[in-house]
């Protein structure tokens, strides 16, 4: 570029020289480190693994045959599908009520925007066991839910609080209540990320401003919502163990019963840790998609699948990092 | 070049504004802004930054709330009614019905970046005139026919140049079929070369009859283009009159200081 006048600058003009073929820098530090860090991860597995022997002393089973027998047995598998329904329960209740709320608070009516700010101080301000607690134990103060005058009536409509609010519902509402206050600030966070131009060309155009929030705002909002939901999604995957202090058997409570007549207490920790890890594993592949959906027209190119990203690193792991593409472009 | 066709004789302004006033807090943007704007005119507003020419034009389709005076469009209160000497705030439904029936061009363009060209354009006639698909898309078609970019019809806004994104926005706002465009300078955020694309676009919605009001810093489009220059600053009209007698005979020290920096 430093020599614009000695030529026309076309391509093809001159002989274009022979591409760069350099040594590359040897980068034996990052080799060292590599070698270290996998040597302590191979040690620390087969610590594991040699200590979680298979042992058939003291009567019971113990060891791997355990994890694996437990793994898909009925009973846990029956707790794996009630964690997932409480997650998945939970995060629709929250998710819902957290656009609502967020959408609220940005009200530009007083009380309408106090009230959400008051949900959030105190959902947010109270620990989530503790709430869980209360829906749980709701029975013991309000006998009768419907629509009339409390306590005793006259009803239009009732239902005993028992029959409404048992262990799974309590739970579901505890979780998903505390989550709707977290979810209103991430929505929040997403709609004020939104620049404001983008209101008023829609105003402009003659949408109302509920038009505006959900064709236009909320849309783009969601580029900067997903992540952290992903985060809370996962989050409350673990969460919802909290239900077993509820006597809703997810997860976590089925094998403690479990470890409970067979003592093998590691083997089934084990158990749930591997069902966890796989959710949360399923879930953060999910979360990659939605990503690259609402990433259209963000960026110029949609980013690499997590196996093309894989495949990629093996191939540069002993290179220097590539150069951005615009950077290769620009260099012609 | 002046308005003066017979079929419009009997019809009244586009926009007539009388005395109207704005301030942001302490801030007096506008102070005292009158005049008329006839169908099929062109007006060009120039004027240093502050002078409120921009405010000024979000007034007229009320993105902006004006404090004192009065502004019509069509015959029409901005965001009022009027019944004996009371005045009634209009619903949001009819200030967004309203709102519809004007175009208006961003200096930053604000398309919607999560949409393709093509549904930037169609999104106000299906979603706020209830059109159909079929009908919004052959229009839509058109139009970016029109802005020269029919090869650009499914690409997504950050994908476009500065020039083309703006003719895309000009495209979406012609869509509602308006019969006023706001433009708020639609060419102050382009790279020079780009400019003349959209001025050139511009210049054919004006032969084209329609009547446009210009926030701008063109004086060339402004000159030609135009059928009155406006000059603001402080707030107020300074002056105003066919661009070639403001332009070349300018009759007030500010705006005589003004065009010797720009021009």
């Amino acid at each position: 570029m430093a020599d614009i006048a000695s030529g026309p600058p076309r391509a093809g003009a001159g002989v274009r020289p022979e591409a760069i073929k350099a040594v590359p820098v040897r980068h034996p530090g990052r080799w060292v480190a590599g070698a270290l860090i996998l040597l302590v991860a191979v040690y620390v597995v087969y610590t594991v693994a040699a200590n979680v022997q298979n042992d058939t002393s003291e009567g019971g089973k113990h060891g791997w045959a355990v994890v694996a027998e437990w793994l898909t047995g009925p009973l846990i598998l029956k707790g794996v599908i009630v964690t997932v329904e409480l997650t998945v329960l939970a995060m629709v209740i929250g998710i819902g009520l957290g656009i609502v709320l967020a959408v609220m608070r940005l009200s530009l009516n007083p009380v309408t925007s106090s009230v959400s700010w008051l949900y959030i101080w105190f959902f947010r301000g109270t620990p989530v066991l503790v709430q869980i607690f209360f829906w749980f134990n709701l029975n013991t103060v309000l006998k009768t839910i419907g629509i009339g005058i409390p306590p005793d009536g006259p009803w239009l409509w009732h239902i005993g609080t028992n029959e409404l609010i048992n262990p799974f519902v309590a739970v579901t509402l505890g979780l998903g209540l505390n989550e709707g206050a977290y979810m209103a600030e991430i929505v929040r966070a997403g709609i004020i990320s939104v620049e404001h131009g983008q209101t008023e060309a829609a105003q402009a155009l003659g949408m109302t401003r509920l038009q505006v929030i959900r064709r236009i705002v909320l849309p783009q909002a969601m580029r900067v919502i997903i992540p952290p939901t992903g985060n809370e999604t996962i989050s409350m995957l673990k969460t919802s163990s909290l239900a077993s202090t509820a006597a809703v058997d997810e997860l976590f409570l089925r094998t403690q019963q479990v470890s409970n007549f067979n003592f093998a207490i590691i083997e089934l920790a084990i158990v749930a840790s591997i069902w966890y890890l796989v959710l949360t594993t399923i879930l953060t592949i999910g979360q990659y998609y939605i990503e690259r959906y609402f990433a259209r027209g963000a960026q110029r190119e949609l980013p690499p699948t997590p196996f093309q990203r894989f495949r990629r690193m093996l191939f540069t792991f002993h290179e220097s990092p590539p150069l951005p593409a615009d950077a290769a472009v620009g260099q012609r | 070049m002046p308005p003066s066709g017979s079929a419009d004789m009997a019809q009244g302004p586009m926009v007539k504004a009388e005395a109207v006033h704005k301030s942001f807090g302490r801030l007096e943007v506008l102070r005292g802004v009158s005049l008329q704007v006839q169908p099929k005119e062109v007006m060009c507003i120039i004027g240093p930054s502050g002078s409120g020419k921009s405010t000024f034009l979000r007034c007229i389709n009320h993105l902006e709330k004006i404090d004192a005076g009065r502004l019509y469009v069509d015959g029409e209160l901005v965001g009022y009614t009027q019944r004996a000497d009371k005045l009634y705030e209009l619903p949001d439904r009819e200030v967004c019905r309203k709102r519809s029936e004007i175009g208006m061009v961003f200096q930053r363009f604000n398309l919607f970046p999560h949409m393709t060209a093509i549904e930037n354009v169609m999104e106000a006639p299906v979603h706020v005139r209830r059109e159909s698909r079929s009908s919004a898309d052959a229009r839509a078609r058109k139009l970016l026919q029109r802005v020269g970019l029919a090869d650009k019809v499914d690409t997504y806004p950050n994908q476009l140049s500065g020039g083309q994104q703006q003719r895309v926005a000009i495209a979406r706002a012609l869509a509602m079929q308006p019969k006023l465009m706001l433009f708020d300078e639609p060419t102050s955020a382009l790279d020079p070369e780009l400019v003349g694309d959209v001025l050139d676009v511009m210049r054919g919605l004006a032969e084209d009859g329609m009547t446009m009001i210009v926030v701008t810093h063109e004086m060339g489009f402004a000159r030609e283009v135009g059928d009155t220059l406006v000059f603001m600053d402080g707030g107020v009209i300074v002056e105003s009159g066919t661009p070639r007698d403001v332009l070349a005979n300018p009759r007030h020290e500010r705006t005589r200081l003004f065009l010797s920096k720009v021009l």
